[in-house]
């Protein structure tokens, strides 16, 4: 035997499976076509070699996608037999399943998250959300959101970075599922893996129209929120962007639904399940690089096993593998973009300024690309900027709580309410506090579970109202209630 | 700061500690205090463990990563068999597999040992003299260990009196179930003085436990009562060996030593049959225990078909291609 250890050679994904243009322009109305504005150019950010140049959508652009769909909704896709909406989406459905492996190497290469987590989490739920809502085309009579619950029309949606794919099919699913039609804009760091589901629209033989997607920056995704034919906005980003969409549309005929940022905290009590409770905090603040709305930022441990707790977390970190997002065996990525990576520093030095503790595993960085070490703050107090601002990143706020009361009081804390997480083994102590938190999610004994069938959503500065499960269904239906 | 541990503290075993014998001396003094003790310890999330292993599941091992684990594997192989046709020209035979596993390739290591019932442990003795390979025998009733306690130590003595290194034991899982800790804990003491230098493997036989808290809990009691393996399964019940009852009792060694400082190996056995089963155990012990265990003197596979598939892919490693069944022999 040559050396005690056991070396994990790279078993790097080939990304042979997928085919990049070095362009893309807009899909509008069932076919590529070239924008009138500038281009960006995307990136990988593990290796900031440029991927492609997508076009930036202008007003007329986004004008011209909306009247397409308008076209469609009235033509095609509303008069549309509901069972036969269905039948696309199911069709949709399986061509993701399909070329899932396509997807995934490409959503890794786009926005540096690990192949494990694009192909074992972020490509199947998509599926799932397609499969899911292609049942319910042709029930939604039977959905308790009145007899014939109809669609608004034509559905603006303004997605973010951190699960390009996903979040897609988050919007799209529920939106054609129930009879609208859709302009969508991708995330301006993230466009491939949308571009390609345009591709999934085409092979689908969906009608054209129905499906527009529109790439660029933050000028087109007001465009599309602010145009006059838009019967629908979602949004899901920053509560910052998400305050002023809800500006934009105050006071229009709009209906509104945002998906926003989140502090959750993920509360350990001393009965809890340690080894278990351990993943699901690693689970919950390192999954994504941390890139999650629902992120468990903030962990509210019981003074009592504090220090085995943190001990053995910190053991636990030591076992994370950061590198290659496409090697099968990286468990955290790359940071999506310098921006956000300048973003994370900053709100770590100040985090450092005000007096916590930093403490990170050591661990080898790639020379190039937008890395962060996964990052653990202990001694944080509630009035710590890192344990109040959304990091967005791998970064984990430690606080200590003596008393359930406490937990409570300090989880609800936030000016956010996206979701929370209670570890013990009482079952009674999980139903009692889960009915106090202040949070649209809140997970026992595990975190960052998604299932098409629960509706996600959040409480204050999270935004309003809910996706996925019954309830989603109802933001994209006429004078539906839930 | 005064909670911020060194992660590699409580892995290293270097948090001082009293030594084996007298941290939990307290906790055996009584089958109320051995009860307390065994149901304070941490639960186990079911879903969140299968959930874990689950993913170490899909770790991909290749090219030199791969090379080494085979190897690796193949050194910590404990080559079993236990059937009531055993012979000592069987057991012969498998001895001669043990030492050198691939005929046609020297460089393929030895297997840690070879696992037979006491009574033909003299015979593998006899043919593994001046190898360092272990003769390991199955006592104490095996598998059932229904019988009373003056049989199992006459078992057990009988075992090591005819060359026995190492005696896997089963623990009385009537009485686990029932409660009765004590019970279980002192039959294991006696067990561990019947053994005198022999190494004791104490089988839990978590398929029969069924949960993972008992789990948990009969890895503490054997461990307390002297154990240096515990292992999971006899390989006479289904499920034996699994990856998440295998991350309960990893995590189990890890804990009783950072507690006091002694290092306690792990042996899953039954039911690994492929190459890719055991790399994922390997997987399993490098990233909850670390390096420390990734050796035969604290980890072991209790199997009989897997060698052959270890062969197979060596060979596959080494030519590059697949040969067939024919290029490995027969047990």
């Amino acid at each position: 035997m040559t050396s005690p250890l056991f070396e994990y050679a790279p078993a790097p994904e080939s990304r042979s499976i997928v085919d990049v243009a070095p362009s893309y322009g807009l899909f509008v109305d069932g076919e590529f076509v070239d924008g009138s504005g500038d281009t960006l150019k995307t990136v990988n950010p593990a290796t900031e070699e440029v991927l492609s140049e997508v076009a930036v959508g202008t007003e007329a652009d986004v004008d011209r996608a909306v009247r397409a769909a308008r076209r469609a909704f009235t033509r095609v896709w509303g008069p549309m037999r509901p069972a036969d909406r269905g039948k696309y989406l199911f069709r949709i459905a399986r061509i993701l399943q399909e070329r899932a492996r396509e997807f995934a190497v490409l959503e890794s290469l786009d926005n540096g998250k690990p192949i494990r987590e694009s192909r074992d989490v972020d490509v199947p739920l998509a599926a799932a959300h397609f499969f899911h809502h292609a049942g319910w085309a042709d029930k939604l009579g039977y959905a308790g959101l009145g007899p014939d619950p109809r669609p608004h029309g034509v559905a603006g949606q303004v997605i973010p970075w951190n699960f390009p794919l996903l979040m897609l099919a988050w919007k799209v699913a529920p939106a054609l599922a129930t009879g609208n039609t859709v302009v969508l804009k991708p995330a301006e760091t993230t466009p491939l893996t949308a571009l390609l589901f345009a591709q999934v629209c085409q092979q689908a033989d969906l009608p054209p129209g129905v499906v527009n997607i529109v790439t660029g920056a933050g000028e087109t995704g007001r465009a599309v929120v602010e145009h006059a034919d838009v019967d629908k906005v979602a949004f899901t980003g920053s509560t910052e962007v998400g305050r002023s969409i809800a500006r934009a549309v105050a006071g229009t005929r709009k209906v509104l639904t945002l998906e926003l940022g989140g502090k959750a905290a993920n509360i350990v009590f001393d009965d809890a399940p340690i080894d278990q409770a351990v993943e699901g905090i690693v689970r919950g603040i390192f999954f994504n690089q941390g890139h999650v709305c629902c992120a468990g930022s903030r962990l509210l441990v019981q003074e009592s096993v504090h220090d085995e707790v943190i001990a053995s977390l910190q053991r636990r970190i030591g076992t994370l593998r950061v590198g290659d997002p496409l090697d099968k065996n990286t468990d955290v990525g790359a940071i999506n973009s310098a921006e956000q990576l300048a973003r994370i520093r900053e709100l770590s030095e100040i985090g450092e300024a005000e007096g916590a503790h930093r403490w990170q595993p050591a661990c080898d960085l790639p020379d190039r690309g937008f890395w962060f070490p996964p990052t653990v703050f202990t001694d944080v107090s509630p009035a710590h900027r890192i344990a109040r601002d959304e990091v967005f990143g791998p970064v984990l706020s430690v606080l200590t709580f003596r008393t359930p009361d406490e937990a409570v009081a300090k989880a609800d804390n936030s000016t956010y309410g996206l979701s929370a997480g209670i570890w013990t083994e009482k079952g009674s102590r999980i139903l009692a506090i889960a009915d106090r938190l202040r949070a649209g999610v809140v997970w026992a004994n595990t975190f960052n579970q998604f299932d098409p069938t629960s509706p996600f959503g959040g409480y204050k500065q999270s935004g309003y109202g809910r996706e996925g499960g019954r309830q989603g269904l109802a933001a994209y239906l006429k004078g539906a209630s839930h | 700061m005064t909670h911020v541990l060194d992660p590699g503290t409580l892995a290293a075993g270097t948090r001082p500690g009293p030594g084996p014998g007298t941290a939990f001396d307290d906790v055996t003094r009584s089958d109320a205090a051995l009860r307390a003790f065994l149901h304070g310890l941490p639960g186990v999330d079911q879903v969140g463990a299968e959930q874990r292993a689950a993913t170490l599941g899909t770790r991909s091992i290749k090219t030199t990563a791969k090379a080494w684990a085979i190897d690796t594997a193949i050194s910590m192989v404990d080559l079993t068999t236990l059937e009531g046709a055993d012979t000592p020209g069987k057991v012969r035979s498998l001895a001669a597999k043990a030492r050198r596993p691939d005929p046609t390739d020297p460089t393929a290591p030895a297997v840690a040992a070879v696992c037979v019932y006491g009574d033909l442990a003299g015979v593998a003795r006899e043919a593994l003299a001046g190898t360092g390979v272990h003769v390991a025998a199955v006592a104490t009733a095996f598998p059932s260990g229904r019988a009373s306690r003056e049989v199992k130590l006459a078992d057990v003595r009988d075992a090591v009196g005819n060359g026995a290194d190492e005696i896997d034991m089963v623990i009385d899982r009537g009485a686990f179930l029932a409660g009765r800790y004590l019970e279980v804990f002192e039959e294991v003491v006696a067990v561990k003085e019947a053994c005198g230098g022999a190494h004791l493997k104490v089988i839990l036989e978590t398929g029969e436990l069924v949960t993972y808290d008992n789990a948990r809990r009969a890895s503490w009691l054997a461990m307390l009562a002297g154990a240096d393996f515990v292992k999971t399964s006899t390989g006479k019940i289904s499920p034996a060996a699994t990856l998440p009852v295998c991350l309960v009792m990893l995590e189990a060694v890890r804990d009783f030593r950072a507690a006091t400082g002694r290092q306690v190996g792990v042996k899953p056995a039954g039911g690994i049959r492929t190459t890719k089963d055991a790399i994922k155990h390997l997987v399993l012990v490098n990233e909850t225990v670390g390096a420390d265990w990734l050796s035969p003197d604290r980890f072991r596979l209790g199997a009989s078909s897997l060698l052959n598939d270890l062969l197979l892919q060596r060979q596959k490693l080494r030519t590059g291609h697949y040969s067939g069944p024919d290029h490995v022999s027969v047990d």
